[in-house]
C-alpha cells in the first residue's frame, strides 16, 4: 500500500519537473525537482547564469530603441532551450538563472554562492570595474566569466583576466568591421564626430586605429559638446535640425562622417542633417554590429523565429551574445559529453571549437586573450548591407582576425601565463 | 500561387511539340530558383533551358514521384508542398507539409513522403495519396537533410543547430540513435548499398561516414584546396554514383566540386563550378552531374566519366534544389 502510493506521488513530482523543463526555459529550476530526476536517469545538468548589474543608462533618442526589460536574458533563455533540444538526446539538461542587483559587492556574494554549489558557468553583462571585481573575486576557482555586453579593449588587452571570455566584439572589430567596408566603397577621407563620454572617445580612438591601419584618413575631428545633465540636443526637432548643419559647416573635404557617439547622446541626430551632403557611418547611421534583426541569411530566419516566438520581441544584439555564450558552454558539454569544467575549458579553448553563429562561417575564441571572433554585419538601421572581414583583406591565420587587436599587438598576458 | 492555366495552355503546347521532337535520350533537369520563385526545366541533350514556370514562395528542396509524372516542391514560404505534372508543369494541388518545409524525400515504395521542417523542429510524415500528415517526429533544431536506406527501413534527419544525425525507424515513426556531427549538418546521404551514411557538415567543413548499421563514425572527410581558405569550404550537396564507386560533394562558396574515391575517402579532385554549389543530381543513367550554384544563378554539368566541368546553363535567381527525370 505504501509503495503504490509513494510511486504515483515520485512519478507526478518527475513529470512536473520533465514538464517545467520542456515547457519553459527552466527558470531556477528548483533543487528538489533535479533531485527527482537525477537518480531515475543520471542525467547531467548544467547551470548556466547570467549575472547583470543594473546600472543607470540615459534613454536612447528613439522610442524604438528603448531596451526591453528582458535585453540579453532572452537570448540566453532561447540557448538554453536550443542547448537542451541537443541534451535531449544526449541526456543533459541546462539549466538558466540570472543573478541581479544595482550593487557589485552583492553580485560577488551572489557568484560566489553560486560558485560554492557548483556553478561553474557564467553571462555576465556589467560595467568594467565590476567585471574586473568579480574575476578577481573569483580567481582560481573552477568557474568562467563570459563578459557578453562590454566592448572595452581593455578588458582583453591591459586588463584581461585569464578567468573572463568575450562574446561581446571589441570596439576595434566594430571600428575594423565599418571601416573595411568604407574602404572598399573608396570613401577614404573620414569627418570624425566624436561624444565627450570616455566611451566615445574609446570608439572614436578605435577608428583613429582603423584609419591608419586600412589607408583611410582623418580629414576633420571635431567633439560635439554637450552636458549630459541637461541634454543639449533635448526639444523638438526644431532646434536640431538648425543646431547639426552649423555643427558641421565648414568641415574639410570628407567622403564620410563617422560619429563616435556610444551614449547615444546625439549620434541619431547627424545623418541626413549635414552641412555637406554625405553619407554618416560609426554608432549611427550605418553600423557594424554583431547582430541585426533583419539578418536572413544562414538559416538566420529561422534562428530569427524561434527567437521571436520565445520573447514576443526582435533580438538585439545583447541577446545575440548571449546566446552566443550559451551556446558555447552547450556546444563544448555536448562534444565532451562532460560537465567537467577543466575538460570543457580546454575543449572550448583549443584550436579546433568552432561555434555556429548564424554567420556563415564558425566562429571561435583568440587563444590569447578569449576574444570570439566572428564575422560582423555592416548594416542600416532596417537592412543588412554588408559582411565584414571584406573580400581583400587577408590574414596569414584566419581573415576574421583582421577584425580588431591581432595577436601580434596584443598586450594580454593572463592567457599566456596562466 | 497556383499559376493561371489561361497563361500556360499556348506554352504547353509549345513544350509538348519541343518534347516530341526531342532525342529519346534526353533527361529533364527541374532545378528549384529560391529567389525567383520559378522552376527551371533543362534537356539533358542540348543542355538547354526549355522551360521555366512559376511556383510558390521560396521553392527549395524539389523531388520526382516514383513514376516520375508529379514533382515535388517545399515552398518554404507558403508552408507547403505543391505538386506539378512533371510533364506538363501543371500545377496539381498542394499537399500539407508543416511549416517551413525545406527538404524532402519519398519511401522507395513511393509513399509517405518525409518533410524537414526548419522552423519547428520537427520532421513531417505526408500521405501523399491522402494528402495527410499521418505523424510528426520530434527532432532537433532547424532540421534539413534527409536520408533514406535504400531498404527503406530507416529515415535519417540533420539537425543544424544540434548538429546530429537523428535515425528514425520508419516503421515506428521512432528515433533510435542520435549520432553527434560537425557544426550544421546539411546533407544525409546513404550510399547504394545502405552500409554507410554520409553527412556533410557545411560550418564544420567536413564530411562524416557513419556505420549505418552500428552508427560509429568510421571517418572524417575533410576538404584543402590551395588559394580557398579553410571557412569557405563549406559542404553541402553529397550525391554517390549507384555502382558506389564515386562520390560528389558539393562545397558551397569554396565554388568546388570534390570528388571521393569511396573507397579510400580520398578527395581525387576538386571540379571549379559556379559560386556557392549547394544541391547535386545525376542524370538517371550517371553520366552528367548538375551542380546548383546559388549566387552565380546557374547550374554547372559536370562529365561524370572524364570529370570535367562541360557547361554552364544560366538559371532564375538563386538556384538551389536540382532533380532529375527520364
Amino acid at each position: 500500500m505504501t509503495a503504490q502510493r509513494i510511486l504515483p506521488a515520485a512519478l507526478a513530482l518527475a513529470l512536473a519537473a520533465a514538464a517545467g523543463i520542456g515547457a519553459c526555459p527552466t527558470w531556477g529550476l528548483s533543487a528538489v525537482a533535479q533531485e527527482a530526476v537525477k537518480p531515475a536517469d543520471a542525467k547531467l545538468v548544467v547551470p548556466i547564469f547570467m549575472v547583470r548589474e543594473q546600472r543607470e543608462v540615459a534613454l536612447p533618442l528613439s522610442l524604438l530603441d528603448l531596451p526591453p526589460k528582458d535585453d540579453g536574458v532572452a537570448g540566453g533563455q532561447l540557448a538554453v532551450n536550443d542547448n537542451n533540444t541537443t541534451g535531449r538526446f544526449l541526456n543533459q539538461e541546462f539549466t538558466f538563472e540570472v543573478i541581479e542587483s544595482t550593487k557589485p559587492d552583492q553580485l560577488i556574494v551572489d557568484v560566489s554562492a553560486k560558485i560554492a554549489a557548483g556553478g561553474k558557468f557564467f553571462v555576465v553583462d556589467a560595467s568594467n570595474a565590476t567585471l574586473l571585481a568579480l574575476a578577481d573575486a573569483i580567481k582560481g576557482k573552477d568557474a568562467i566569466l563570459f563578459n557578453a555586453a562590454n566592448p572595452d579593449d581593455r578588458l582583453r588587452e591591459e586588463d584581461c583576466r585569464a578567468n573572463v571570455m568575450h562574446t561581446a566584439p571589441t570596439r576595434t572589430m566594430l571600428a575594423d568591421a565599418l571601416g573595411q567596408y568604407l574602404i572598399w566603397k573608396r570613401w577614404k577621407s573620414w569627418f570624425l564626430v566624436a561624444g565627450s563620454l570616455p566611451e566615445d572617445k574609446a570608439y572614436a580612438d578605435a577608428l583613429k586605429r582603423t584609419a591608419k591601419r586600412f589607408g583611410a584618413t582623418i580629414v576633420e575631428e571635431r567633439t560635439f559638446a554637450y552636458d549630459p545633465g541637461s541634454r543639449r540636443t533635448d526639444g523638438g526637432f526644431e532646434q536640431v535640425q538648425q543646431q547639426i548643419p552649423t555643427f558641421t559647416q565648414g568641415a574639410k573635404a570628407h567622403d564620410v562622417v563617422v560619429v563616435a557617439d556610444e551614449g547615444g547622446l546625439f549620434g541619431e541626430y547627424i545623418p541626413y542633417r549635414t552641412w555637406d551632403p554625405r553619407p554618416v557611418a560609426g554608432t549611427a547611421g550605418l553600423i557594424a554590429t554583431p547582430w541585426h534583426p533583419a539578418l536572413e541569411l544562414w538559416g538566420g530566419t529561422q534562428f530569427q523565429n524561434r527567437f521571436r516566438k520565445l520573447s514576443g520581441r526582435i533580438m538585439r544584439p545583447l541577446d545575440y551574445n548571449v546566446w552566443l555564450a550559451v551556446r558555447a558552454v552547450g556546444e563544448a558539454v555536448s562534444r565532451k559529453k562532460t560537465g567537467d569544467f577543466k575538460e570543457v575549458m580546454a575543449y572550448m579553448q583549443a584550436p579546433g571549437f568552432d561555434l555556429a553563429g548564424f554567420k556563415g562561417i564558425a566562429t571561435s575564441f583568440r587563444s590569447w586573450n578569449g576574444q570570439l571572433r566572428q564575422p560582423l554585419l555592416v548594416a542600416t538601421p532596417k537592412m543588412l548591407v554588408s559582411v565584414s572581414p571584406q573580400q581583400g583583406f587577408l590574414h596569414q591565420t584566419n581573415e576574421l582576425d583582421t577584425l580588431g587587436v591581432d595577436k601580434p599587438e596584443t598586450k594580454c598576458k593572463a592567457y599566456t601565463t596562466k | 500561387m497556383t499559376p493561371k492555366m489561361s497563361h500556360l495552355l499556348p506554352m504547353l503546347a509549345a513544350t509538348l511539340v519541343a518534347l516530341a521532337t526531342t532525342d529519346a535520350q534526353a533527361y529533364r533537369a527541374f532545378v528549384s530558383n529560391e529567389k525567383e520563385n520559378t522552376i527551371t526545366v533543362i534537356d539533358s541533350e542540348k543542355l538547354e533551358v526549355i522551360k521555366t514556370f512559376k511556383v510558390g514562395q521560396r521553392p527549395r528542396g524539389i523531388v520526382l514521384t516514383n513514376d516520375n509524372k508529379t514533382l515535388l516542391v517545399c515552398t518554404s514560404d507558403d508552408h507547403t508542398i505543391q505538386m506539378y505534372n512533371a510533364d506538363t508543369y501543371e500545377y496539381i494541388k498542394n499537399l500539407p507539409s508543416g511549416s517551413d518545409p525545406e527538404l524532402l524525400i519519398l519511401h522507395p515504395s513511393g509513399n509517405p513522403l518525409y518533410v524537414a521542417n526548419e522552423d519547428d523542429n520537427l520532421v513531417t510524415v505526408v500521405d501523399v495519396v491522402k494528402g495527410q500528415v499521418i505523424n510528426e517526429i520530434p527532432v532537433g533544431v532547424e532540421p534539413e537533410g534527409m536520408g533514406m536506406s535504400p531498404d527503406g527501413k530507416t529515415l535519417v534527419n540533420t539537425s543544424e543547430t544540434t548538429n546530429m544525425a537523428h535515425f528514425i525507424d520508419t516503421t515506428t515513426g521512432k528515433t533510435f540513435d542520435n549520432v553527434l556531427v560537425d557544426n550544421r549538418p546539411r546533407v544525409a546521404q546513404f550510399t547504394p548499398d545502405g552500409k554507410q551514411l554520409w553527412v556533410s557538415a557545411e560550418i564544420g567543413g567536413t564530411v562524416t561516414i557513419i556505420d549505418a548499421l552500428t552508427r560509429k563514425i568510421m571517418t572524417k572527410i575533410s576538404f584543402d584546396i590551395p588559394g580557398v581558405t579553410k571557412e569557405a569550404i563549406q559542404p553541402v550537396g553529397i550525391r554517390i554514383t549507384k555502382d558506389g564507386k564515386k562520390a560528389f560533394v558539393a562545397l558551397g562558396p569554396a565554388n568546388r566540386v570534390a570528388v571521393i574515391d569511396t573507397a579510400t575517402f580520398k578527395v581525387e579532385k576538386y571540379l571549379l563550378v559556379g559560386q556557392r554549389v549547394w544541391q547535386l543530381a545525376f542524370t538517371p543513367d550517371d553520366k552528367l552531374l548538375f551542380s546548383t550554384n546559388g549566387t552565380s544563378n546557374d547550374v554547372s554539368v559536370i562529365d561524370v566519366e572524364t570529370l570535367k566541368v562541360v557547361k554552364s546553363i544560366k538559371t532564375g535567381r538563386y538556384p538551389w534544389g536540382v532533380v532529375v527525370a527520364p
